[in-house]
C-alpha cells in the first residue's frame, strides 16, 4: 500500500495519529468553548478564534517575560491562568457591549461577531506585528518519548493532552455538577421560567459566554506549544471548530470530544497519504455530507423541540 | 393614462417611489458614473457592480427569505471560473503557447506537468456551452446543497455554517488542484472573447454597460419575484415558517428555488467580473469574500434591492479609498461597520432613507396613496393564508387563544411589509 511496508504503516499511523492528537487537543478546547456558547446559548461566535489568539499572545508575552527573568521552567502554569482570565474578561465585556442586544437575532450575532473578529485581528496586527511569534518553551517540554526506536512522541503533545483532559473534566463538572451549571442549563431550557424562579438570567448569559471565551484562551495557551501565533491564527481554526461542534451534536460534551477526535485524526492521517489540502478537503467534505444526512449531529440530545 | 402614470401604478415597479428610485439608479449607473470618472475608475466601479449581483440575490434570499447563506462566493466563483476557463482556452491557442512543452493547453497546466487538456475543460471551448454552464452549474450546485438541507429542515445558523464550510472546501480545492485550476494565482492573462479584445478601453465601456443592463435585469427579475404571490409566501416563511407549512405549502421547495435563483444571479456577476477584470482567483470564492458580500447587502438594507446596489458601491468605494491610504484603518472600519449595521441600522441605508423620506413627507402624494391599496391587497392575501392556517390549526385542535393572539400579531406585522422591521420579524 502506497509503497510502505506494514510495520512502517503502523509507525506512520501511530506518529501521524499522535500529531493528530495535538491538533485534537486544540480543536477540542476551542470546541468546548464553542459548545458552551453555541450549544448552550445558541450564539454564533465568529470571533471565537480571536479569543484563542488572545490566549496565545498572552502566553507568548509571558514566556518572553519569563525568559528575561529566568523562570522559564514554570511560567506555563501562570500563562494558562492569565490567558484564561484575560479571554474571560474580554468575553465578559463583549457580551455586555454587543451580544446581549442580539439574542433574538442569531444570524445578526454571526455578522456582528465576524466584525468583532476583524477588529480584533487588526488590533493584534497593530500591537504585535504581522509576523508570527512563538513562545519560548520550557526545557522539559522539548524532548520526546520513544516507546520503540521508530516511534517518536513529543512531550509537549502529551502535556497539552493532559491539559485538555483536565479542562474537559472541569467543564463537565461545571456544567453538570455545580449550582452554576444548573442555572446555565435551566436558563437554556426555559428562560422565562428560570427567571421566574429567581435566576438572574442576564448574569448567567454573561458568565457563560465569558467562560466559553476563557476556555478558548486556554486553547490559545495550548496552541503555542505546537505552533507559532500570528494575527490571523484564530481564523484558521474557526470553521473547523464549528464543524466539530455541529458534527458532535451541539449540546453534548461527549459528542464534542468524539467529533474533535475524529476530525483531527482523519485530517492528520489523510494529510500524510494525500496532499495536505486534499486531506482537509476530503475530511470537510465527509463531515458536510454526513451533516446533510444527519443534520442534528452524531450525539444529539434527545429533546423534543 | 400616460406611460408615467402606468409605470407608477404598476405593482412590479413599486409605485412612484419605486419608479423614481430605479430611474435615479439607472441615471447614476448609465450616465453620471461613465461621464464623471475615467475609464480606470469606471472599470473598478464595474467590478463593484458585479458584486451587486450577489447582493441583489442576498436581498431575495436573506432579506426576504430569512436564509443567510455565507457561501455566495461559491456561486460567484463558479460563474467566474466557468467564464475564465473559456477565455483561458481562447488565450492558449497552439501558436501563442508554442514555447510550452505541450502547446495548446493553458500555461499553468504546462507548469504542472499536465500533457493533455482535462476532460472537463473540453466543453468550455464553446461560448454557448460556457454561458449555459454559467447559468446552470451554480444553480445545480445550489439545488444539491439546498435539497439536502432544506428537505431535512436544516435552517438558520446551521445553514449558514454549512454553506461557509462548503465555501472553504471549494477554495481549498481550487488552491490545491493547481494543475486544473491555476491554484492560488487563479486564471490570469485572459485576453479575448471570440477574437474580441476585452482589454481595450472601448471593450471596457461596452462590458460596463452590458453589466449594468444585466444588473437591471436581475433587479427587475427580483422585483417580479417579490411582487408575486411567491414573494408574499417568502416573507411569510421568514416571519413564521411553521405557519406557512401548516397551511399546506411545501416550504423547502420555495427555499430551494430562491437559493438557486440567488446562486444564478451570483454566477452571472462572477462571469461579468471575469470579463471586466480579466482574471479569476480563489480569493473571490472563500469565506472572507462570501461574508463581505453579505455586509454589502446589509449596509444597503437587506430588504431593499436598490439599497443593496448602493451598499455594494459604498462599501467597496470605502474599501478602495481606505486600503490605498490607511490600510490599517480599513479592517477597523470594516469590523465596525459589521457591528454598527447589525446593532443600530438593521435596515441599512434603505431603512434610514425610508425613515426620513416618510418623516419629511417627500413622497407624500399620489405615490403613497397609490401604494396604500397595494398593502391592503397583500393584506387580503395574507388573510387568505391565515384563514387556511386557522382551519388547519383548528383541525389540529391546538390552543385557540394562542392562535387568536398570533393572528392579531401577524396582521399587524403584514401592514409593515413594505419596510420590514427586522427586530419585530425575528422576535
Amino acid at each position: 500500500m502506497f509503497g510502505y511496508s506494514m510495520a512502517e504503516i503502523g509507525n506512520i499511523v501511530v506518529m501521524q495519529g499522535f500529531s493528530g492528537l495535538s491538533m485534537f487537543t486544540v480543536l477540542l478546547l476551542m470546541a468546548l468553548g464553542l459548545a458552551i456558547i453555541f450549544g448552550q446559548m445558541g450564539v454564533i461566535n465568529m470571533a471565537h478564534g480571536e479569543f484563542m489568539t488572545i490566549g496565545a499572545y498572552t502566553t507568548v508575552m509571558i514566556s518572553k517575560v519569563a525568559a528575561s527573568y529566568g523562570f522559564t521552567d514554570y511560567y506555563f502554569i501562570f500563562a494558562i491562568i492569565i490567558a484564561f482570565g484575560l479571554a474571560f474578561a474580554v468575553g465578559y465585556l463583549v457580551e455586555f457591549a454587543i451580544i446581549r442586544h442580539l439574542y433574538k437575532r442569531p444570524l445578526d450575532t454571526l455578522l456582528a461577531t465576524w466584525g468583532l473578529s476583524l477588529v480584533m485581528q487588526q488590533i493584534f496586527r497593530s500591537t504585535f506585528g504581522a509576523k508570527e511569534v512563538s513562545a519560548e518553551l520550557p526545557e522539559w517540554m522539548l524532548g520526546s518519548v520513544n516507546p520503540t526506536p521508530d516511534i517518536d512522541i513529543p512531550i509537549n503533545g502529551l502535556f497539552v493532552m493532559g491539559l485538555a483532559a483536565l479542562v474537559t473534566f472541569g467543564v463537565y463538572m461545571f456544567m453538570y455538577k455545580s449550582r452554576w451549571g444548573l442555572r446555565v442549563r435551566a436558563t437554556v431550557q426555559n428562560r422565562t421560567m428560570a427567571g421566574a424562579v429567581g435566576i438572574n438570567t442576564a448574569k448567567v448569559d454573561r458568565v457563560t459566554f465569558a467562560l466559553g471565551c476563557g476556555i478558548a484562551g486556554i486553547a490559545g495557551a495550548a496552541f503555542t506549544t505546537i505552533a507559532s501565533t500570528g494575527p490571523t491564527t484564530g481564523t484558521l481554526y474557526i470553521v473547523d471548530s464549528f464543524m466539530v461542534v455541529v458534527f458532535g451534536g451541539a449540546a453534548s460534551i461527549v459528542g464534542t470530544i468524539a467529533s474533535a477526535f475524529g476530525i483531527a485524526q482523519a485530517q492528520s492521517v489523510l494529510q500524510f497519504f494525500m496532499t495536505s489540502s486534499m486531506g482537509k478537503v476530503s475530511t470537510l467534505l465527509a463531515i458536510v455530507t454526513i451533516l446533510m444526512m444527519k443534520p442534528e449531529g452524531l450525539f444529539a440530545s434527545k429533546l423534543r423541540k | 393614462m400616460t406611460l408615467w402614470e402606468k409605470m407608477c401604478a404598476s405593482d412590479l415597479l413599486g409605485g412612484k417611489q419605486g419608479v423614481i428610485g430605479l430611474a435615479v439608479l439607472a441615471a447614476v449607473i448609465f450616465l453620471v458614473l461613465p461621464l464623471g470618472v475615467d475609464i480606470f475608475r469606471l472599470n473598478l466601479i464595474g467590478k463593484y457592480l458585479t458584486y451587486a449581483f450577489v447582493a441583489v440575490g442576498l436581498v431575495l434570499l436573506w432579506g426576504h427569505g430569512g436564509i443567510l447563506s455565507l457561501g455566495q462566493g461559491i456561486f460567484f466563483g463558479l460563474g467566474g471560473y466557468a467564464m475564465a476557463m473559456f477565455l483561458k482556452l481562447e488565450a492558449s491557442d497552439p501558436i501563442t503557447t508554442k514555447i510550452q512543452s505541450t502547446p495548446g493547453i493553458p500555461d499553468f497546466m504546462d507548469w504542472n506537468q499536465l500533457t493533455a487538456l482535462p476532460w472537463f475543460w473540453e466543453p468550455f471551448k464553446s461560448l454557448p456551452f460556457t454561458i449555459f454552464a454559467v447559468l446552470t452549474i451554480p444553480a445545480l450546485f445550489a439545488y444539491i446543497i439546498g435539497y439536502a438541507m432544506f428537505k431535512r429542515r436544516v435552517g438558520g445558523v446551521y445553514f449558514s455554517i454549512i454553506t461557509q464550510a462548503v465555501a472553504l472546501i471549494l477554495s481549498i480545492l481550487i488552491v490545491g488542484q493547481q494543475g486544473y485550476t491555476g491554484g492560488v494565482n487563479g486564471m490570469t492573462d485572459l485576453r479575448t472573447m471570440l477574437g474580441w479584445d476585452i482589454r481595450t478601453d472601448s471593450a471596457k465601456y461596452i462590458l460596463y454597460y452590458a453589466n449594468g443592463l444585466l444588473l437591471f435585469g436581475a433587479i427587475f427579475l427580483s422585483k417580479y419575484v417579490m411582487s408575486s404571490k411567491f414573494g408574499m409566501l417568502l416573507l411569510a416563511m421568514r416571519d413564521k415558517e411553521e405557519r406557512v407549512r401548516f397551511s399546506g405549502y411545501d416550504v423547502s421547495n420555495f427555499k430551494i428555488f430562491i437559493f438557486c435563483l440567488a446562486a444564478m444571479m451570483s454566477a452571472v456577476g462572477g462571469a461579468m467580473f471575469t470579463l471586466q477584470v480579466g482574471f479569476m482567483s480563489p480569493s473571490f470564492v472563500g469565506i472572507v469574500p462570501s461574508i463581505e458580500m453579505v455586509i454589502f447587502c446589509a449596509v444597503g438594507g437587506r430588504a431593499s434591492l436598490i439599497g443593496a446596489v448602493y451598499g455594494t458601491l459604498l462599501v467597496n468605494y470605502g474599501k478602495t479609498v481606505f486600503s490605498e491610504t490607511y490600510p490599517e484603518l480599513w479592517l477597523f472600519l470594516m469590523g465596525g461597520l459589521f457591528i454598527a449595521v447589525v446593532m443600530f441600522f438593521p435596515n441599512g441605508i434603505a431603512g434610514i432613507w425610508d425613515k426620513y423620506a416618510t418623516k419629511y413627507g417627500w413622497f407624500k402624494d399620489k405615490a403613497v396613496t397609490a401604494k396604500k391599496p397595494e398593502v391592503s391587497t397583500t393584506g387580503v392575501e395574507t388573510h387568505a393564508v391565515l384563514t387556511e392556517t386557522l382551519s388547519a390549526e383548528a383541525a389540529a385542535a391546538t390552543e385557540s387563544t394562542d392562535v387568536a393572539a398570533s393572528v392579531k400579531k401577524t396582521t399587524r406585522k403584514k401592514a409593515a411589509i413594505s419596510s420590514p422591521n427586522i427586530r419585530g420579524a425575528e422576535a
